[in-house]
């Protein structure tokens, strides 16, 4: 395997991880809101702090791996990423700042607050819609070349395409239903009858837009862009069991039962979905501009990082486990008595 | 003119961010180990008063880190929106302390999730306070590998180039160029000493405003000895930088220092200004002193401004932020001196007004000096970005969105820099640390105290 196939599918895997925790939080900061809008934050609200609370920053280092690691292992990414996405990531980085501080002021009672409740609701939706734009970006057929030999996005072609927003439908029902499956899990454990009613519910009601938004996607992927559509076509394999999986999640629902296995099923879910995809798209980071071949950095570089990548793991694969343990397997705390 | 506003804007919007990330980085790299140490002081003394503290500066903390982790997230995307052709040239040689970085983020950010919520979890206190070690340690190497980072870019190595590419590089190389010894060394001593004297800052304005508590007097001491032993090793390092400059980077040791002719017995000139002709008025001179601070050796030859090409020399104005940074750096020494002095003579109160207020003042100028020397370091580069292969001007982003993008996160800054001070204060103000001593650590009856 070449240096630059590692290093993507490392980054790859780093992406789902961002996408499931991540999901976990957006999803988790709309159902607080909007469980208090229709007054029933008692029920899940604490639920939802003593399992965010400790682990948001760790959420957030997912993130920053990914885009310093795709700055490392292909600078020229850096490059056009970086001149194109100035103005949504932007927005995305500012949306994520009021959202970071809604845990500084969460621990001190500014929870009950409702327009604070608001932007930390309205956030979770509009980051992964803001920073879904690079997927679609990265299909092609987005950018300009400008007479100085810089490039920019072309943003009347991107908000007149339906692909664009059909992945930012995507993105948005995704967390959503990723996030309730997770608070379903997480109110069993805490033998929590009343959450666990609640976001059953929402896990339930926003499992057929996950799949509808899936199949436009697609649909509209096979119009724009022909190759990458056959690519994962070639993968049916893997969009099947995706699938599997899915109704596998909700025969779990369901039954009411084995909530742990529906969450592992919901992973395995988008695990298939986001590799058919990410598998599709190779060779190219930038249809057509950059490849990873193109664009990646000398072989000494690639190397060392993805030495440093493996020393880093053996530090951080023990220490997640310890927060694991700690917050999210062990029970008492689950139930609030520690 | 285009070209030049987006240029103009890319460098902003970097000041912007890098001055506001680096208030709460430099809290983030020292408060850890302020926690620590209390915590085990506490414990070793069985002292509940800095088992308290150690809480109180945790909770605190944790609004700080917040904010430190936003606008460290804004800058490492900002790198590459604002400076895209910088990193797809740099990331070739620098990519390696960048990643390396993450991990050490990755391992701060899981501890702290930990010790913060697990203050009452264990049995055994030692265990609880083991914990924090991870975090200091995550936070001194997130210092030390972003330092790395713009030590190359003070002095690049470790590459090479042949038909614009980059051949026979070498991430060690380019890791430990010779910049890194004496920025990663002083950028930490700083951030232990600005920390300490906010915390002290703190504690005195706390006894000035009510009463000196057995708390407070114990943080402000505990405070004035890291004070005073942290101004030291920066002042260490700070001539170990200035050496460092003196053999590396002349040019910006010369300009921070007017000296315009390379000369042996050079003079060190502080304040003044410059008239028309460019010749120093109104300076302090300390004769043959620059050569002693360049080389340790007062008949050194240094290097002037005149031997380098009039396009690439640094703005002159980087005197001024040399010379308030070192004047800060000896008042915070002499400050932590006097305190002692004090504090040992025993017919003086040491908590008197004019101490205390002095103290108070001592915060926020160390947080001065801190911006100060980041604005010698990098003005002090000016106009190279890498220095001797690329410029400012040529590494920005050529997107004319960048000046909205200014105010906009401008506005950003004013909103979190503003609740970040509300919530603080609404956080201290109501539960002064007397009431919470009681509350949390009620003395048994028979134990006194
Ligand atoms: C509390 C903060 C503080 C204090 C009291 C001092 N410094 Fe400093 N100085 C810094 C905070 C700082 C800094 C923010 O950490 C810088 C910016 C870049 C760097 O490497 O460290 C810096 C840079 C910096 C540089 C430029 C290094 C370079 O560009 O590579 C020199 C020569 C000095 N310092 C010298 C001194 C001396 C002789 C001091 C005498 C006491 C001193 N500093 C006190
Ligand atoms: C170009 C300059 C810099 C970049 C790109 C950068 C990047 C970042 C990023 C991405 C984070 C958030 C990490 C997370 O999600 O947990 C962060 C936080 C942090 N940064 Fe910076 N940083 C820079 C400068 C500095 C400097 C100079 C220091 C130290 C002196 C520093 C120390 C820290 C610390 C300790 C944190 C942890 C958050 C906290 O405790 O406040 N950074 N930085
Ligand atoms: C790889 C990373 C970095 C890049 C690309 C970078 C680039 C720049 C540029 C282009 C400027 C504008 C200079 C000007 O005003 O003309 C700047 C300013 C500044 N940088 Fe850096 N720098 C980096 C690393 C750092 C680090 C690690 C710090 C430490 C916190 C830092 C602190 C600052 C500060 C405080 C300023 C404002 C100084 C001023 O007023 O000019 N930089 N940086």
């Amino acid at each position: 395997m070449s240096y630059e196939l590692i290093g993507i599918s490392v980054l790859w895997f780093f992406l789902y991880g961002y996408l499931i925790v991540a999901s976990v939080d957006f999803g988790a900061g709309f159902f607080a809101f909007y469980a208090k809008l229709s007054k029933k934050d008692h029920l899940i609200n604490k639920l939802i702090s003593r399992y965010l609370s400790p682990v948001w920053e760790v959420t957030n280092v997912f993130f920053v791996f990914f885009f310093v690691g795709v700055v490392g292992f292909f600078p020229d990414s850096a490059f056009y990423y970086g001149s194109v996405l100035l103005v949504p990531a932007s927005i995305a980085i500012i949306l994520l700042a009021i959202r970071g501080s809604f845990y500084a002021f969460e621990n001190y009672g500014s929870k009950e607050n409702l327009i604070y409740l608001f932007l930390y609701g309205s956030t979770g939706l509009l980051i992964p819609a803001s920073l879904s734009i690079a997927l679609t970006v990265s299909e092609g057929g987005f950018i300009n070349e400008t007479a100085n030999g810089s490039v920019e996005l072309a943003y009347l072609t991107l908000f007149q395409s339906p692909l664009s927003w059909s992945i930012v439908f995507l993105a948005i029902v995704s967390v959503l239903f990723i996030s309730a499956v997770f608070l379903t899990f997480y109110a069993s454990r805490a033998n929590d009858e009343g959450a666990l009613k609640l976001v059953r519910s929402y896990a339930l009601f926003w499992s057929t837009p996950t799949i509808i938004a899936g199949l436009t996607t697609f649909i509209f992927l096979s119009q724009h862009n022909t190759r990458h559509f056959q690519n994962m076509m070639d993968l049916w394999w893997m969009l099947g069991l995706s699938v599997f999986f899915f109704m596998l999640t909700m025969w779990f629902l369901y039954r009411e039962k084995y909530y742990g296995y529906a969450f592992i099923s919901v992973m395995f879910q988008f695990l298939f979905a986001f590799f058919a995809y990410g598998i599709g798209h190779y060779p190219y980071i930038l249809d057509p501009y950059v490849t990873i071949y193109n664009s990646s950095t000398n072989e000494t570089m690639g190397i060392a990082l993805i030495i440093a990548f493996i020393g880093g793991l053996f530090l951080l694969i023990p220490s997640l486990v310890l927060l694991l343990r700690l917050f999210l397997f062990d029970a008492d705390y689950v139930k609030g008595k520690k | 003119m285009m070209e030049w506003d987006t240029v103009l804007m890319s460098r902003l919007i970097t000041t912007l961010t890098l001055g506001f990330h680096i208030i709460f980085a430099t809290i983030g790299v020292g408060v850890p180990l302020m926690i620590t140490i209390a915590e085990f002081i506490g414990i070793k003394k069985k002292d509940r008063n800095y088992l308290l503290m150690a809480r109180r500066w945790a909770r605190g903390f944790v609004i700080t880190v917040a904010i430190g982790v936003v606008t460290g997230t804004a800058i490492g995307l900002q790198l590459s929106l604002v400076w895209p052709n910088f990193m797809q040239v740099a990331g070739n040689v620098i990519a390696l302390p960048l990643f390396m970085e993450v991990f050490a983020f990755f391992f701060e950010a899981i501890f702290l999730g930990i010790y913060l919520y697990t203050w009452d979890r264990f049995k055994n206190q030692w265990m609880h306070w083991i914990l924090s070690l991870p975090v200091v340690v995550g936070g001194a190497l997130s210092a030390m590998f972003i330092t790395m980072v713009n030590g190359f870019m003070n002095t690049p190595q470790g590459f090479e180039i042949a038909n614009g590419q980059f051949k026979a590089v070498d991430p060690i190389a380019a890791m430990l160029n010779p910049a890194t010894a004496s920025k990663v060394f002083h950028v930490v001593s700083t951030a232990y000493l600005t920390v300490a004297a906010m915390l002290a800052a703190i504690a005195a304005f706390s006894i000035l405003l009510r009463k000196a508590t057995d708390y407070h007097k114990k943080a402000l001491k505990l405070m004035m000895f890291l004070v005073l032993l942290f101004s030291i090793l920066s002042a260490v390092a700070g001539d170990v930088s200035a050496k460092f400059l003196a053999e590396h980077q002349p040019e910006k040791l010369a300009a921070a220092e007017w000296h315009f002719e390379t000369e042996k017995g050079a003079d060190l000139i502080l304040f003044g200004w410059l008239n028309d002709d460019n010749e120093v008025v109104g300076e302090i001179r300390v004769p043959q002193f620059l050569s002693f601070l360049a080389f340790n050796d007062f008949q050194a030859e240094v290097i002037g401004l005149e031997a380098f090409p009039d396009d690439e020399l640094p703005p002159l104005w980087i005197h001024y932020t040399f010379d308030f940074m070192v004047m800060i750096g000896f008042f915070l020494m002499s400050l932590s001196i006097l305190y002692f002095i004090v504090h040992f003579m025993k017919r003086l109160d040491v908590h008197n007004k004019f101490i205390l207020s002095l103290i108070v003042a001592s915060g926020p100028l160390a947080f001065i000096a801190i911006e100060l020397g980041w604005i010698l370091a990098e003005e002090g580069r000016q106009p190279w970005i890498l220095r001797g292969y690329m410029t400012v001007s040529e590494a920005a982003t050529t997107s004319p969105y960048i000046s909205l993008m200014f105010f906009l996160f401008l506005g950003l800054y004013i909103v979190l820099g503003v609740l970040c001070i509300v919530t603080l204060r609404k956080l201290f103000k109501n539960n002064p640390a007397e009431v919470e001593l009681e509350k949390k650590f009620p003395l048994k009856r028979e134990d006194g105290e």
